[in-house]
């Protein structure tokens, strides 16, 4: 029965983050948190996996802030256990920092079989802790899945590509990174919440997992500014009296620019 | 010190010519030279193309191992040039696989890694600055790396094309010990796209949320056909609602056409 590690992102609702509109700045520290989207994927995908075949579903997260409330809903999803390694110092570690911190979060919770992450967060899109992770642990891995098949212990997986979907075998253990096609997470019944109030959730220190200080100090990058995308327009109006009118004027104007051939 | 060399690296050729238009900028800044790593099956000719472009070494190795286009064939070529040289800056094309490659390579050698980066400078320093687009498209971050190498990935459509230049690389042969994949592909299958590819369209007309119907974008189909452009969606509808099979956007289609309506 596969014991199966899903790596989720407490992560800033994109969707509701505000611009100061003097400084141009985000103001992220207002916004919102939630599970990253392509993460909850990943754990929907653990949950049906583990119906299927049986086994546990362990949700793991590092993270700057308490996360309590979207892990009681990873509960509430049909994990049996979840688990934060939370320290202030976080918000400032990178990809690969955080891909450490899980890896040594991971040895703590001891064997398992499949570490599922999502493609990429919300947040940034970078897709970086997958992989990263895959190769601090020396597991396999396979990006970009939106099928998956398990018999045994191999996995026939659909990766979906630019150009191309690959169909791949691979053996456990092993990391998948999932993309938002593979399933539709469920969302919890009053059942499924109630249930969740009475699994494990447990709250880990950098030190519990033998993270030490000079690790987490010396990230790889830095972010030196985020400010909101500057989109020079150029504010032309196209007025005439009739739509054919504004139409042909359009269409001047598009000429003018040189966009389009006269 | 004279700088480390700048690597340029994708699996598509094509993505490769456009990365070294920037790598040349930088190398030249850097004041060292510029490497395009050119790795596949019977791609001698398109290597020697390559070699034709202001660019000053080929580090090249033909093998049927590349041929499977899997991760780790790649990653060991990178690994025993990285110990042998020490590169400055790593610019890997931003497709899927150059994503996944970048990640796990920057792991390997515990370097930054900024994915997506669409504008670059240079510092008082001389480290690499990478601006990239976050939080949705809501912001644009300014990162700095604080070691080296330092591995970008850059989208497809973010730089001109290199052009032919009088100069011919030097073409260095490769003969590295690669690694087996760990993941076997049993079958390809190509994705259901439409006849035109809309990475490459001039035109293209995209509908969001607030299309009712999927009826709707007949109306769209016939702006698209007048302009002679190409209809796209954004990821709700192509998701949520399955009306089509690909999107616009930053984790789908990136489009750089002359009009977006």
């Amino acid at each position: 029965m596969p014991r199966i590690i899903v790596c989720i992102k407490y992560a800033i609702d994109v969707s509701q983050v505000k611009v100061d509109s003097a400084t141009r700045k985000l103001l992220t520290a207002d916004a919102p948190r939630k599970i990253s989207d392509f993460d909850e994927n990943a754990l929907e995908e653990a949950v049906k996996i583990k119906t299927k075949y049986g086994g546990e579903v362990i949700v793991l997260t590092a993270t700057a802030e308490n996360a309590s409330t979207a892990l009681r809903e990873a509960l509430a999803m049909g994990a049996d256990k979840a688990i934060q390694i939370q320290d202030p110092k976080i918000q400032n570690a990178d990809t690969m920092i955080i891909s450490n911190i899980l890896a040594k979060a991971i040895r703590k919770v001891g064997s398992f079989d499949i570490i599922l992450c999502g493609e990429a967060s919300i947040e940034s899109y970078s897709g970086q802790v997958g992989p990263r992770l895959a190769e601090v642990l020396g597991v396999p891995i396979v990006t970009y899945v939106s099928k998956v098949n398990l018999e045994g212990n191999t996995f026939t997986v659909e990766r979906r590509l630019e150009d191309c979907s690959e169909v791949i075998m691979v053996n456990t253990p092993v990391l998948l990174t999932v993309t938002k096609e593979i399933n539709v997470p469920r969302v919890p019944t009053l059942m499924d919440i109630i249930k969740a109030s009475k699994k494990e959730l447990l709250t880990w220190t950098l030190e519990d997992i033998g993270v030490k200080g000079e690790e987490i100090a010396t990230p790889s990058i830095r972010v030196i500014d985020v400010s909101a995308p500057k989109i020079e327009r150029k504010k032309i109006k196209i007025s005439g009296e009739s739509p054919k009118e504004i139409a042909e004027n359009l269409v001047k104007a598009l000429i003018q620019e040189g966009v389009i051939g006269g | 010190m004279r700088a480390g060399e700048v690597w340029v690296f994708s699996e598509n050729l094509d993505l490769t010519l456009e990365i070294l238009s920037e790598g040349r900028r930088l190398a030249d800044k850097l004041q060292t030279e510029l490497s395009a790593i050119i790795l596949g099956c019977n791609i001698k000719e398109e290597a020697e193309e390559i070699a034709e472009h202001n660019v000053d070494k080929i580090y090249f190795m033909d093998n049927p191992a590349f041929k499977s286009l899997q991760t780790e064939p790649y990653l060991s070529v990178f690994m025993e040039l990285a110990a042998r040289h020490t590169p400055e800056i790593i610019l890997i094309g931003s497709t899927k696989r150059g994503r996944e490659l970048a990640a796990r390579l920057a792991a390997r050698l515990k370097a930054g890694l900024v994915q997506d980066a669409f504008k670059f400078e240079i510092d008082e320093k001389g480290m690499l600055i990478a601006s990239r687009i976050v939080y949705g498209g809501n912001g644009v971050a300014l990162i700095t790396y604080q070691a080296k190498p330092q591995i970008a990935t850059v989208p497809p459509r973010t730089f001109e094309k290199a052009k032919p230049s009088d100069k011919q690389a030097d073409i260095i042969s490769l003969d590295v010990k690669l690694d087996e994949p760990k993941t076997k592909v049993v079958e390809v299958k190509p994705a259901e796209v439409a006849k035109v590819r809309i990475e490459e369209a001039r035109v293209v007309i995209c509908g969001g949320r607030a299309v009712a119907k999927k009826e709707d974008f007949k109306m769209f189909e016939e702006l698209a056909s007048i302009l002679g452009g190409h209809v796209g969606v954004t990821r709700p509808l192509a998701e949520d609602r399955k009306w089509f099979s690909e999107w616009v956007g930053l984790s789908g289609k990136k489009v750089k056409p002359e009009i977006y309506i």
